[in-house]
């Protein structure tokens, strides 16, 4: 395949940003979206140019890291993939593939295709946690039966990784897909019941002073989170959040 | 030469580890206040720790490469953790999982060490569950089990095909607790590139913020490494893409022996490579070989047509099928350990009958499976005389609720449909049971100095049974490091802080920006990769599977070769004061690529087989056993630690012998 590549640079934080224009020859339908940046990286030390930044790491679609914005889609046309598992198979010869950051107040462009997403860590630190302390005889594991139905959908909430695609590709860059998937998997356990109403309000308390906007319900989430979380969740966390600021503690 | 002392304490090996506990020096809570660790890593070992150590009331200062510690590699950790619960009654104990974990190391692990892992497993599994991870569960709403390679029980506790994550998840939700409370200062996108050493003892690191390029000094009381393994040498391997040696290669560097380093685990169900763009290899979890039954066609003449496109997998009958490790090994069939069914995938084709157009690959099959979990269900909901498709329909959903993610990616990855035709696997560089020695506390030679999980030694011997890793990621971060590092700390509750304007961090900070403008100045004409994917396939010919005298000596010369090019030809565009991914790689390289020297020379050294490493000189020549892995040991029943002199390949060998008292050793027998 031939492509032509639109791709954001950007220096660092306080530079402008700009799009530019890269070609590439022989591109193989068997490469991976990130094999074809380090093709055209290679490209580019070679021209003694600087190579395009962008976050990744375990490049098999787990960690959460990368992070570009394909063709005006988070991770790219395929679904249920992140970029790292997104394959050049997807694309034609001939096609032109315009890469970009994620966009949004709450993640900032460090320099190109990078962005900073410690907002999502700040949320965890509200309140994304039990509290119990390591001591290994709490009580046994198996002390408290959760139903299975229960412990799976609070594991499907949990599959959540954090790549951040569902506040890129909400039109108010929201982050409530990705709040509401911790608070649920909390709220689904016998576990994360103590806490679940400090929890809720605290975490959601942070989403907003990090800058996040509210949800609309468009659901633009759900279908670009790469782990398929649902919008189910929101309207888990919307209740919790309803019955934790009706009652009192 | 001199004997290492890895301080085991006395008496009968189950009271070993309560003794110990009993004995240590504690710090009281008040002066724990005053006292800095800092930890390297934040996977399941590093996470652990923090929040364990934040927990008992030490500063902890948390450093990680990554945007977030949530996203270190133990994520990636697919089929499941080990643990001694017995819930499915099938005659686990403590000693069963001491016992397997030893045999599988091929009796090359520290008896004392392994014991203590088998014995705080159960707790691991109590803490994550306490913690909210959400293990799967059977209908009665009690944990599920599973089975793993190596092993005749089902101990194995898992999430789907994702339980590193949840387990990660679950320590970063404690170390975020900490961090919300102060307790963990967590420095996310920064890079650990020089261990300090005040009077004898680790104080502090050197490390660079990888966004701005600053070299900063932090100091400490005691550091820990968890910094993960290296099979990165490798290039091509499973582990993340910027998974490294530098943190433990710099503390080696600084008088940490390295034990072991040649004792490489090859994971033999991965996604055989496709072409010479590609970047890493991805694993499918050793817990597919539960129901999946690897093989490939009895027929040369049918291999041809298979890679001719003339004949699918699914067409070969199934009498014309050699389902080799059932044959081979009929006592544990698809579930012999990973060494062993990675050289039996690798004798097949190295005979000529891999399945795809490169030769490496063979087929992991679930159509029988499908059909029994079918056939099963259809009788659980009453259907009597179901029809082929729709027991396939029933048996597919089965499948796809135990393995789904895995069957996805495997799709996406290839564009195959695995549940209508074959999966093709081949073996694949996965983890490294070798590393930093440490001793019984998981303190290395440097005083004050830890490594913990992927990063140590101790554990696993020459070969890692699968689900052990997140097993002993958490044991060391949980249960054995916050205990042990009170023994070290107790002296210094009235040393005060460390201060970070000494001649030892001047010289430590010097020393990282001379090796970062000295690569910067080079300004040659290859990229970093270049030198990366030489060095991966010098070892992965040399230094893989099966290795040689020949091969191992040839590859000294040739690594020692790349690695003076580097130092003369490499390129690294930008500046080193901005975010700069290629210094980063350059800074890695630089180490790997004389890691991977000290590596062959350990391979070369240790002329016997054991586990993983495989010496074709050393293998049975008759007998039952005929072509199996002979170890030697009379001559070899030590741990290899060796000590920085200045070159890789001058590295001076120390011996640590591993005594057996609780278990004879035998010939590891899988037939």
């Amino acid at each position: 395949m031939k492509l032509t590549l639109k791709v954001w640079r950007q220096k660092s934080a306080s530079d402008k940003g700009r799009m530019e224009s890269y070609t590439l020859d022989n591109v193989s339908g068997h490469m991976s979206f990130l094999e074809m940046m380090d093709v055209l990286n290679e490209q580019l030390i070679s021209e003694r140019k600087e190579p395009v930044a962008f976050d990744h790491d375990c490049r098999e679609g787990i960690c959460g890291m990368c992070s570009m914005h394909i063709n005006g889609e988070p991770h790219g046309p395929d679904r249920g993939v992140t970029t790292c598992q997104l394959h050049m198979r997807k694309f034609n010869d001939g096609d032109t593939i315009y890469i970009e950051p994620f966009r949004a107040k709450g993640f900032p462009v460090i320099k190109d295709l990078v962005v900073d997403r410690s907002a999502f860590d700040r949320i965890q630190h509200a309140g994304g946690f039990i509290s119990v302390n390591t001591s290994g005889n709490t009580q046994d594991a198996n002390a408290i039966p959760v139903p299975k139905h229960d412990a799976d959908k609070a594991f499907d909430a949990a599959t959540c990784i954090g790549c951040g695609a569902c506040v890129a590709a909400c039109k108010n860059a929201s982050a409530m897909l990705f709040v509401s998937a911790k608070v649920s998997q909390f709220a689904l356990l016998p576990q994360g019941k103590v806490e679940a109403k400090r929890r809720v309000l605290n975490m959601v308390e942070q989403m907003d002073k990090e800058g996040f906007g509210n949800c609309t319900n468009t659901g633009a989430c759900e279908v670009e989170c790469p782990k398929g979380i649902s919008l189910e969740n929101i309207a888990r966390m919307n209740r919790e959040y309803l019955k934790a600021s009706l009652s009192s503690e | 030469m001199s004997t290492l002392d890895a301080k085991i304490p006395e008496g009968p090996i189950k009271d070993k580890w309560t003794h110990h506990k009993n004995k240590i020096n504690v710090v009281n809570p008040a002066n724990k206040r005053l006292i800095d660790v800092i930890v390297v890593g934040t996977g399941l070992a590093g996470g652990s720790a923090s929040a364990s150590l934040a927990e008992l009331g030490y500063n902890v200062k948390a450093f990680c490469f990554q945007d977030s510690p949530r996203r270190a590699h133990s994520i990636a950790a697919q089929g499941g953790i080990n643990a001694a619960k017995n819930y499915q009654n099938d005659g686990d104990s403590v000693y069963r999982l001491f016992y397997d974990t030893v045999k599988g190391g091929d009796y090359r692990a520290r008896e004392a060490n392994v014991y203590r892992l088998a014995e705080v497993s159960e707790n691991i599994i109590n803490q994550c569950v306490a913690q909210g991870v959400p293990f799967a569960r059977e209908y009665g709403g009690l944990l599920d089990n599973r089975s793993f390679g190596g092993v005749l029980v089902s101990r194995t506790f898992y999430a789907k095909g994702q339980t590193g994550q949840q387990l990660l998840l679950g320590a970063y939700s404690a170390m975020n607790r900490q961090i919300g409370k102060g307790k963990i200062k967590m420095y996310n996108r920064h890079e650990m590139l020089e261990l300090v050493v005040v009077d004898g003892k680790a104080r502090g690191i050197i490390a660079r913020n990888l966004v701005t390029g600053e070299i900063e000094r932090h100091s400490a009381h005691a550091v820990v490494i968890a910094s993960g393994g290296y099979g990165n040498v490798f290039f091509l391997s499973t582990n993340a893409m910027r998974s490294n040696v530098t943190a433990a290669w710099r503390i080696h560097k600084k008088g940490a022996y390295f034990a072991n380093p040649c004792y490489t685990q090859i994971h033999p169900t991965c996604i055989p490579r496709s072409g010479d763009y590609q970047s890493k290899l991805t694993l499918m979890s050793e817990s597919l070989r539960n129901d999946g039954r690897i093989w490939v066609p009895k027929n040369i003449e049918d291999v041809k047509a298979i890679r001719a496109g003339q004949l699918k997998p699914t067409e070969i009958a199934e009498e014309n099928r050699d389902y080799y490790l059932v044959r081979r090994y009929p006592a544990f069939g698809n579930l012999v350990p990973r060494d062993v069914a990675s050289r039996a995938a690798k004798e097949r084709c190295d005979a000529g009958y891999g399945v795809n157009e490169t030769g490496e690959a063979v087929y992991l099959d679930f159509s029988s499976a499908i059909k029994r979990y079918g056939k099963e269900k259809a009788t659980v909901m009453g259907e009597n005389n179901p029809s082929d498709a729709r027991v396939s329909e029933l048996g597919e959903g089965v499948v796809e609720a135990k393995y789904g993610n895995l069957f996805q990616m495997y799709e996406k990855i290839t564009d195959d449909n695995p549940y209508k035709t074959p999966m093709k696997i081949y073996p694949a560089v996965h983890y490294t049971m070798g590393g930093i020695w440490v001793d019984y506390n998981l303190m290395t030679t440097i005083p004050g100095c830890y490594a913990t999980g992927e990063a140590n030694f101790s554990d696993h011997g020459a070969n890692r049974l699968g689900a052990s890793a997140l097993m002993q990621g958490l044991a060391d971060g949980y249960f054995v490091l916050p205990y042990t590092i009170g023994d070290f700390l107790s002296n210094d509750i009235r040393t005060g802080p460390i201060s970070s304007e000494s001649a030892e961090f001047d010289e430590a900070e010097k020393s990282v920006k001379d090796r970062i403008q000295a690569l910067m100045n080079i300004k040659g004409n290859k990229s970093v990769d270049h030198f990366h994917k030489r060095l991966g396939k010098v070892m992965w010919d040399n230094v893989g599977m099966t290795r040689n005298e020949q091969g191992l000596k040839e590859a000294i010369a040739e690594i020692r070769q790349i690695r003076e090019e580097f130092h003369s030809s490499v390129s690294i565009p930008g500046e080193a004061n901005e975010l700069n991914p290629e210094l980063e790689k350059a800074l890695r390289v630089a180490d790997f690529l004389e890691l991977g020297e000290l590596f062959a020379c350990d391979a070369l050294h240790r002329s016997e087989s054991c586990g993983g490493h495989f010496r074709e000189e050393s293998a049975e020549e008759d007998g039952p056993q005929k072509g199996e892995a002979k170890r030697d040991d009379e001559n070899f029943a030590y741990v290899a630690a060796w000590e920085w002199t200045g070159d890789p390949g001058k590295a001076n060998l120390h011996k640590e012998e591993l005594t057996f008292n609780d278990i004879e050793l035998k010939q590891r027998s899988y037939k």
